[in-house]
C-alpha cells in the first residue's frame, strides 16, 4: 500500500489505529479511581506524545541511519517554535503558515549547522553540534533580546500580546487562539462513558495526523536507495568513498531532513500553545531526544515513537506521584513497614523520576542494545520458537537476515 | 597500450623519501604486480594512485587523464576500483545490499536524492547484483549479514563489489593478507578467472610470492621508494638484484 511493503503497511496501520484511538487507550482507568493518576489521555500530554514522536523520528533519520550523533537537535526545535510564534505575532493565528515556516527555518538552520559540523565525525561532530545548540540557546536567552532588537523576548519567552500586528487575523470570524481554518487548537470534546472521561482534542488530532504523515515519510526514506546510502555511511565510509559515492552530501541531506522534522515539532509545540522560550533549546532537551531514540531503538522504524512516548509518560506521570500518594498506596501495611517502603521508593518518584529513567535507560542499553523494539522482538521470537517446536517447521533454523 | 602511467613521482614524509622518481606503466588488460620488502613504498604508491595522497612532484595518468588532486570518489568514477588489505565492506548490510550499492553508485553518480524510491522496486539493480553474486558463487549467501562471513567470503564480496562497477583498473592491496591457505587459493582462482574473462587491468600489491607468481604477467620490484627492476615473473625469480633486495641474499 502506498509504496510500502506488506510488513511496513501493517506497522503503519497499527500506528494509525493507535494514534486515532489514543484518547481511549491512554485513559484505561475511571476518573474517580485511585489509578486515575496513571491516565495519560489528557490533551496536553497526548499532544506531547505526538510532537516528541515527530522529533525523535526525525532524529532517528540522522542518528539511526547515518550514525552521526547530534547533541544539538533541540536548537532546531527551538527555532521552529520561535518561527511559528512570530508568524502568529505578525500575520495570522492560522497554524498552517506557522508550521510551514517553522519547517523552512529548521531546514535553513540545519543546513548551516550541518554544513560546518559534518566536516568532522564521531565525538567531534557531537561536540560541534552541542556547541552550536548552546550558542543558539545563549543567543535566544540573552543576546537577541535587547530593547533595540527583541527577537526572542529573553527569559520571559516569546508570546503573542494584544498589541501585536497580526495582519491577517480577524478575531470576529476566527478564534483568538491558534486555529486550523477556524477550528481552535484548544477545541476539546469530552466524552463521558460510565466512570471514564475521554478527551478528543483538535490540537492532538492535528499533531497525530502530521505524525502519521511524518512516520510514513520516514518509512519511505528507510526503504529508499537514499536510505540505503545513509546506512552505508554508518557502516563504512571508506568503502563508500571508494565506491564512487560522496558521503558528505548524503549526511548533510539526512541532517537537514532531521532538522526539518525538529523544526516541525517546534512549530507544532507553538501551534498547540502559542508561546515559546529559550529553554526548549537547552542541551538537556537535545539529550532527551537522544535518549528517546536509543531507548526505543535507534535505526528502527517504530522505536523513536515508543521511546518518545515512554519518556514523556515518565516525565508527566511519575513526576506527579508524591509521598502522600505513596502513603495512600501502602496504607494497609503496618506503620513501620509502610514508612520503610515509602522511604525506599520516594527518591525514585516525584522530582526523582530522572533517577528511575536513568536506571531504566541503563538497563535497556546494557541488556537490550536495540532498545524497546529489540525487547519486543525477543518476546516475539520466544513465542515463535515455542510454536515451531510444536509445529516442527524449520523457520527457527533459518539465519536471520541483517537489519 | 599503457592504461596507467606513473611518471617521476616523488613523495617525502619529513626526512623520509617514501617514493623517489617512481616510473611505472601498467599495460591495459594485464595483471601487474608490485612487490618489495617492507617500507619499500608500495602502500604510499597505492595511496597516490587512488587519490588519498598527493605526490610532491610527478604525474599519474589514467587513460591519459591525470588523477592527481581528484577526490577518491572521482577517481573511482574514472574507472579505478580498489580492494583493501582488510576487506572493506558494508558490515551491517546484507550481502545483496552490499552488492547493490556499487551498482547504484555507477548508475546515479556520487550523490542522488532518491528518498522516495524503493530499493525493492529497483529490479534492474537487484538483477545485476544477483547476477554478480551468482558469478561469485555467493548466491546462497544473499541475505547474510556481511559482517558475519569468513574473511575469504568478505574478500570475495569486496572484489565482486568492485567488479560490479565494471572498472577498467582494479587495484588490490595485499588481497590475501591474513588469509587461510584455502581462502588464498580461492582468491587467486577468482582473480585468474576475472582477468581471463573480463577486459580488465589488475594491479596488485602483494607480499605473498605464491600469489604474485601465480597471477602476474609483469612484476615491478620496489626497494627504498624506487623501482628496482621491472620484468616478467620468470626473469624476476632469478634476478640477482631482486634476490639481494627482497630475499636478503647477497648475490
Amino acid at each position: 500500500m502506498l509504496g510500502l511493503n506488506g510488513r511496513d503497511t501493517t506497522v503503519f496501520v497499527i500506528v494509525t489505529v493507535l494514534a486515532i484511538m489514543a484518547p481511549f487507550l491512554l485513559n484505561p482507568f475511571p476518573t474517580e479511581s485511585g489509578l486515575a493518576q496513571f491516565n495519560a489521555g489528557y490533551p496536553d500530554l497526548m499532544q506531547r506524545f505526538a510532537i516528541f514522536a515527530i522529533f525523535a523520528i526525525g532524529f532517528n533519520i540522522l542518528f539511526g541511519l547515518t550514525g552521526y550523533l547530534s547533541f544539538g537537535h533541540a536548537a532546531f526545535l527551538g527555532v521552529g517554535s520561535y518561527a511559528a510564534v512570530w508568524i502568529f505575532k505578525l500575520f495570522t493565528y492560522n497554524v498552517v503558515p506557522a508550521i510551514l515556516f517553522s519547517v523552512v527555518i529548521g531546514a535553513i538552520f540545519a543546513l548551516a549547522i550541518g554544513f560546518i559540523s559534518l566536516r568532522r565525525s564521531g565525538i567531534y561532530f557531537a561536540i560541534l553540534t552541542l556547541a552550536f545548540a548552546q550558542m543558539s540557546y545563549a543567543l535566544a536567552y540573552s543576546v537577541l533580546s535587547n530593547p533595540k532588537f527583541n527577537l526572542t523576548n529573553g527569559e520571559t519567552g516569546l508570546q503573542v500580546y494584544p498589541g501585536d500586528l497580526q495582519m491577517f487575523h480577524n478575531p470576529e470570524r476566527v478564534p483568538d487562539l491558534p486555529h486550523l481554518f477556524g477550528l481552535s487548537m484548544r477545541a476539546n470534546y469530552e466524552l463521558s462513558v460510565g466512570g471514564w472521561d475521554f478527551n478528543f482534542n483538535a490540537g492532538y488530532y492535528l499533531c497525530a495526523a502530521i505524525l502519521l504523515l511524518m512516520f510514513y515519510l520516514s518509512m519511505r526514506i528507510f526503504r529508499s536507495p537514499f536510505g540505503m546510502m545513509l546506512r552505508a555511511i554508518k557502516s563504512n565510509q571508506t568503502r563508500m568513498t571508494y565506491t564512487g559515492l560522496n558521503a558528505r552530501p548524503y549526511a548533510l541531506a539526512a541532517f537537514v531532513i532531521s532538522g526539518m522534522y525538529a523544526g516541525l515539532a517546534g512549530g507544532l509545540m507553538a501551534a498547540v500553545d502559542p508561546l515559546t522560550g529559550a529553554e526548549r533549546m537547552q542541551w538537556t532537551a537535545s539529550g532527551e531526544v537522544v535518549l528517546m531514540t536509543i531507548l526505543g531503538g535507534a535505526g528502527t522504524l517504530i522505536g523513536p515513537i515508543l521511546g518518545a512516548g515512554f519518556i514523556k509518560y515518565f516525565e508527566n506521570i511519575f513526576s506527579k506521584i508524591n509521598d502522600s500518594v505513596l502513603h495512600a498506596w501502602f496504607a494497609a501495611l503496618p506503620d513501620g513497614l509502610e514508612d520503610f517502603l515509602v522511604a525506599i521508593i520516594y527518591p525514585f518518584i516525584g522530582k526523582g523520576w530522572h533517577l528511575t529513567l536513568g536506571i531504566l535507560f541503563m538497563l535497556v542499553v546494557i541488556f537490550l542494545p536495540g532498545g524497546l523494539v529489540e525487547g519486543g522482538q525477543r518476546i516475539g521470537r520466544l513465542f515463535r520458537s515455542r510454536k515451531t517446536r510444536k509445529g516442527e517447521t524449520d523457520e527457527a533454523t533459518q539465519s536471520t537476515p541483517a537489519e | 597500450m599503457a592504461i596507467l602511467e606513473v611518471k617521476n613521482v616523488n613523495k617525502r614524509f619529513g626526512g623520509l623519501q617514501a617514493l623517489g622518481d617512481v616510473n611505472l606503466s601498467v599495460e591495459e588488460n594485464s595483471v601487474h604486480a608490485i612487490i618489495g620488502p617492507n617500507g619499500a613504498g608500495k602502500s604510499t604508491l597505492l595511496n597516490v594512485l587512488i587519490g588519498k595522497l598527493v605526490p610532491d612532484t610527478g604525474s599519474v595518468l589514467f587513460d591519459g587523464q591525470s588523477v592527481l588532486g581528484r577526490k577518491p570518489y572521482e577517481i573511482n568514477q574514472m574507472g579505478i576500483s580498489r580492494v583493501f588489505q582488510t576487506p572493506e565492506i558494508f558490515g551491517n548490510l546484507t550481502v545483496l545490499e552490499n552488492m547493490m550499492i556499487p551498482i547504484f553508485a555507477k548508475r546515479d553518480g556520487a550523490f542522488s536524492m532518491q528518498a522516495l524510491g524503493n530499493t525493492m522496486n529497483e529490479k534492474d539493480v537487484i538483477g545485476q547484483a544477483e547476477q554478480m553474486l551468482e558469478d561469485l558463487n555467493m548466491a546462497d549467501k544473499r541475505n547474510f549479514n556481511s559482517a558475519s562471513m569468513s574473511r575469504g567470503d568478505k574478500r570475495r564480496l569486496e572484489i565482486g563489489m568492485c567488479l560490479a562497477q565494471n572498472p577498467r583498473l582494479l587495484l588490490l592491496d595485499e588481497p590475501t593478507a591474513g588469509m587461510a591457505r584455502a581462502d588464498t587459493n580461492n582468491t587467486i582462482d577468482l582473480l585468474k578467472q576475472i582477468s581471463e574473462e573480463r577486459e580488465i587491468t589488475i594491479a596488485i600489491i602483494e607480499h605473498d610470492m605464491h600469489v604474485v607468481f601465480s597471477l602476474a604477467q609483469r612484476i615491478t620490484v620496489l626497494a627504498q621508494g624506487s623501482p628496482l627492476v621491472e620484468d616478467t615473473p620468470d626473469k624476476i625469480k632469478g634476478h640477482p638484484k631482486v634476490r639481494e633486495a627482497y630475499l636478503g641474499e647477497s648475490a
